[in-house]
């Protein structure tokens, strides 16, 4: 079935066509059919997704050429599809977790307007759209159309709610954060260009190598392209010093937060660094940049997700945090581990998500989880899909978090025990939190109001068959990359994604340490649920203090920004607008004008209605254009 | 020194003598009749280069009609030395300066030129004379020739036109 | 003989230039309207002895040339009567303006046009 990848181009332009028919018609369909056309086109793509999956599994890889998209001097950039096991894996990641919440949105979202209703499907299809883009690109700019596309959708779709103005604020925060990382980007780009040439995957790698004759990179190179690179992911994939924009977006409607901020858009960071491992393998300084800033964002997110009390930012900063794993994955050579984590982070955070969405739509849109309590009784499903995503993220075996939970912490053990024991410190912290929230929200008695709790009913089918389905997928979404101690041979993810990924050529870690390490962290993973249950319980509301007071306003890092960034440019442009404005533009500009005044109204003064005068100008020109012509123009 | 050169040299003393005269006298009756030797002088230069015809023409239309026509107005208007309007004395010597500057620019102008060889044919030569510029006149320039009878035509009318008392 | 009777023609070029400045000065600096007009006279003059100067170098040229038809320089004066014949016409019209702003203003000052301005 050869033709699968001849037709790759429609997997995002499916999307694409129901974005325009959602958003042109927004004000004529009928929510049923924009529910409909929304979601069908990301099951075809899903299906294609599938298909091509195959293809690629039985050994086809493709790179399929459309057209040139930019073509100046010797500056080719086609608009190029590359097919591979890294980006059809993206694929089925995305079309699938995608569609799922498209499923799950046309019953949260049911209250809008029809022509809301429609914005909302119409921006989250060409989010999809924009995030196809980004994996399936062939080089790095058409990834960097997909890469703006998906924080353009994520501005517009933070703000959906635009009439409050909380929310406008946190989607500009979002997408002026990221366009600071993607200045970071488009320079690496910039920097590629001049050496390579051009920017497709391919010829980049082949220079890396070594394998292209009068092209090299020099160390400088690789570190400088690696590290901006790098900065642009921090933008995309919230990590330190610019992720204070995630736990904000929350403002978006929950299924927003679930696709976007948890399982695909945040992962775009991760697949570029995955997708650019040839050049990032080859630069250690910039490795060990990633990994000190991965744990170091996943230790700070874990210690302010502990003292958070609305449900969604609790998931937010445990998306940051988790996000923050990954990059060490990224940072110590285990690419292959960061990408399995992608996958299985992407099932059990929609999964947490939507979970919560059912909670906050049982609750009547209360998000506080001091007001909860006691909601396993009435959402069974809600209550027990939820747990399985807190056992999941927690990393308890078998399910799927403990794979590549595992992996990430096996390959910071092998790079420095220091690492290791800061990660499994924050995967401790991980677990903790977690389960206070789930411990808050669904155990106790039930701490809200009477008539949030007459209305307290569990979610109708259409959004608890994806919790369902995702609960599945993250209790067996691990046994694709089971570790070499227990099976010989499991680690299939790491052979599909071989050709793409060169295989870590760790030093291999005897079996013993590995069983050693791997009992440690999930007897101190069950120590610590066990904790949170005794403490939360029974939760009754109180005051933070002191250091737990740091950690419920976020270590004041946006206050800091505020301060140190925000503020500054403020006054500068105050300073702009009522100083240099005033006094050197207007004065240039209107100084123009007075000066052509001035010159006019001198020279007006040689229309004397004299004659002779006249006569003499005349004269004294023709001296003058004698002397020219014969003197000057030889 | 032949006859010839010193008529020359002798001729257009006489004319740039008197062209300083007429522009520099106070009185405008003596500027007119400087004009005329000037132009008695340049008729002189016609003789000699034998362009007898137009020497003659020079001194009766010339001389004779146009200088006693700017004779006529200067006498109706009574304009004697003391009626004569004299520009300020900046503006007459911007003047002088501007003529300098065009002598000294047309006298560069004329060192580039490569003209040693040239010379006019003065004293014979029978393009002068009458015979054969009328046969020129007559058969190669007879248009032009018509058609200044209607320019006199229209500045007859148009002097008399303009000139009528209401 | 041939060499005696030829001047060469800067001289006449010469002669001319002068002529024709002061002609310039003259209307530069004088602020009666007549002897302005006297002064574009001068002007003209010059360069109708310039004309003449030059149709008897081409007449000598065509002559050393071998030209035997005798008509080579009769352009140069033909085109001197027709001045004469435009500046007879210029100076009666103009002559009557002159008169009619005398008999305005009754002054033949050049300062009083300056209707220009306006």
């Amino acid at each position: 079935m050869q033709n699968a990848l001849q037709i790759v181009y429609l997997i995002p332009l499916l999307p694409l066509i129901g974005f325009l028919i959602n958003g042109l018609g927004r004000k004529y369909l009928p929510k049923p059919v924009i529910g409909v056309v929304g979601s069908g086109v990301i099951l075809a793509s899903f299906i294609l997704s599938i298909w091509v999956f195959m293809q690629v599994k039985g050994g086809n890889t493709h790179i399929a050429y459309y057209f040139d998209f930019i073509s100046v001097g010797n500056l080719k950039i086609p608009f190029a599809f590359q097919i591979d096991q890294l980006s059809s894996l993206f694929l089925l990641i995305i079309t699938g977790v995608g569609f799922l919440i498209h499923v799950y949105s046309t019953s949260y979202m049911h209250e809008e307007k029809a022509e809301h209703f429609g914005r909302y499907f119409s921006y989250l299809n060409l989010f999809v759209f924009s995030m196809l883009l980004l994996v399936m690109g062939a080089n790095y700019v058409i990834m960097f159309i997909g890469w703006e596309g998906v924080g353009l959708c994520s501005y517009l779709l933070i703000g959906y709610w635009f009439k409050k103005t909380e929310y406008n604020k946190a989607a500009n925060k979002a997408f002026i954060m990221n366009r600071i990382g993607d200045l970071a980007f488009l320079i690496a780009i910039f920097w590629i260009i001049s050496r390579v040439g051009n920017v497709n995957f391919s010829d980049v790698f082949a220079v890396a190598n070594g394998e292209v004759e009068f092209r090299k990179f020099s160390a400088t190179d690789i570190t400088v392209i690696t590290l901006l690179l790098f900065i642009g992911a921090t933008g995309k994939s919230a990590q330190i010093p610019l992720y204070t924009w995630l736990p904000d977006a929350m403002a978006g409607p929950t299924p927003v937060s679930a696709l976007i901020h948890a399982a695909t858009m945040v992962t775009a960071g991760i697949y570029m660094i995955a997708r650019s491992n040839v050049l990032y393998s080859m630069s250690h300084i910039t490795m060990d940049i990633v990994a000190y800033v991965g744990l170091a964002t996943a230790l700070l997110a874990a210690t302010i997700a502990l003292k958070q009390n609305d449900i969604k930012k609790v998931l937010a900063y445990s998306t940051v945090s988790q996000l923050g794993f990954m990059f060490l994955a990224l940072g110590t050579g285990a690419y292959v581990a960061a990408v399995f984590h992608v996958m299985t982070h992407a099932f059990f955070k929609a999964l947490l998500f939507l979970g919560s969405g059912s909670v906050i739509h049982a609750m009547s849109g209360e998000q506080d989880i001091r007001n909860m309590g006691g909601l396993s009784k009435k959402l069974k499903i809600t209550f027990w899909t939820f747990v399985i995503g807190c056992i999941a993220i927690a990393g308890i075996p078998p399910f799927s978090g403990f794979f590549s939970k595992d992996a990430i912490l096996l390959s910071a053990f092998v790079k420095s025990p220091l690492l290791y024991s800061v990660a499994l410190f924050t995967a401790l912290l991980t677990a903790f939190y977690m389960f206070r929230l789930l411990f808050i929200t669904f155990t106790g008695t039930f701490r809200g109001t009477h008539e949030q709790a007459h209305h307290l009913h569990e979610s109708p089918a259409v959004m608890t068959l994806p919790l369902i389905i995702l609960a599945i997928l993250s209790i067996i979404g691990g046994f694709v990359g089971v570790p070499e101690v227990f099976m010989h041979g499991g680690d299939r993810l790491g052979q599909f994604l071989a050709p793409v990924i060169k295989p870590n050529e760790m030093h291999h870690v005897s079996h013993s340490t590995e069983y050693l390490l791997m009992g440690l962290s999930t007897a101190l993973v069950l120590v610590m649920i066990v904790a949170a249950w005794f403490k939360f319980r029974n939760y009754q509301r109180k005051e933070e203090t002191g250091f737990g007071k740091v950690l419920e306003n976020k270590w004041y890092v946006d206050e800091l920004y505020d301060k140190i960034i925000v503020q500054p440019l403020h006054q500068l442009g105050g300073f702009f607008k009522s100083v240099f404005e005033v006094s050197v533009i207007d004065t240039l500009v209107n100084g123009v004008g007075k000066a052509v005044n001035y010159g006019s109204r001198q020279l007006r003064l040689l229309q004397s209605g004299q004659v002779g005068s006249y006569v003499l100008l005349m004269v004294l020109s023709m001296i003058l254009i004698f002397a020219v012509q014969f003197f000057i123009r030889k | 020194m032949n006859i010839i050169q010193i008529l020359f040299w002798f001729l257009s003393v006489v004319a740039i003598f008197s062209a300083l005269m007429v522009i520099t006298s106070k009185n405008p009756v003596y500027s007119v009749l400087w004009l005329i030797v000037t132009f008695f002088a340049i008729s002189g230069h016609y003789i000699l280069l034998n362009a007898q015809f137009l020497a003659i023409v020079n001194v009766i239309v010339y001389a004779g009609a146009i200088m006693v026509l700017f004779l006529f107005v200067i006498m109706l208007m009574n304009l004697n030395k003391e009626t004569e309007p004299q520009k300020n004395r900046w503006l007459k010597m911007a003047g002088a300066v501007a003529g300098g500057c065009l002598l000294l620019v047309f006298v560069a102008a004329l060192k580039g030129a490569d003209l040693k060889d040239q010379e006019a044919m003065v004293n014979e030569g029978d393009i002068g004379l009458i015979k054969n510029l009328g046969k020129e006149l007559f058969t190669t320039y007879v248009v032009p020739f018509e058609i200044s009878s209607i320019l006199f035509l229209s500045a007859m009318v148009g002097a008399v036109v303009i000139g009528k008392k209401e | 003989m041939e060499k005696k009777n030829n001047m060469p023609i800067n001289n006449y070029i010469l002669l001319s230039i002068a002529l024709f400045c002061i002609g310039i000065v003259g209307v530069l600096t004088r602020r009666n309207a007549i002897i302005i007009f006297m002064c574009i006279e001068l002007m003209l003059n010059a360069v109708n002895l310039l004309l003449v100067a030059f149709s008897k170098m081409h007449a000598r040229a065509a002559l050393l040339a071998g030209d035997v038809s005798g008509s080579a320089g009769t352009d140069g004066q033909l085109f001197v009567f027709f001045i004469m014949v435009v500046a007879a016409a210029e100076v009666s019209v103009g002559l009557a303006i002159i008169v009619m702003m005398y008999r305005n203003i009754h002054s033949v000052d050049v300062n009083f046009l300056n209707r220009l301005k306006h």
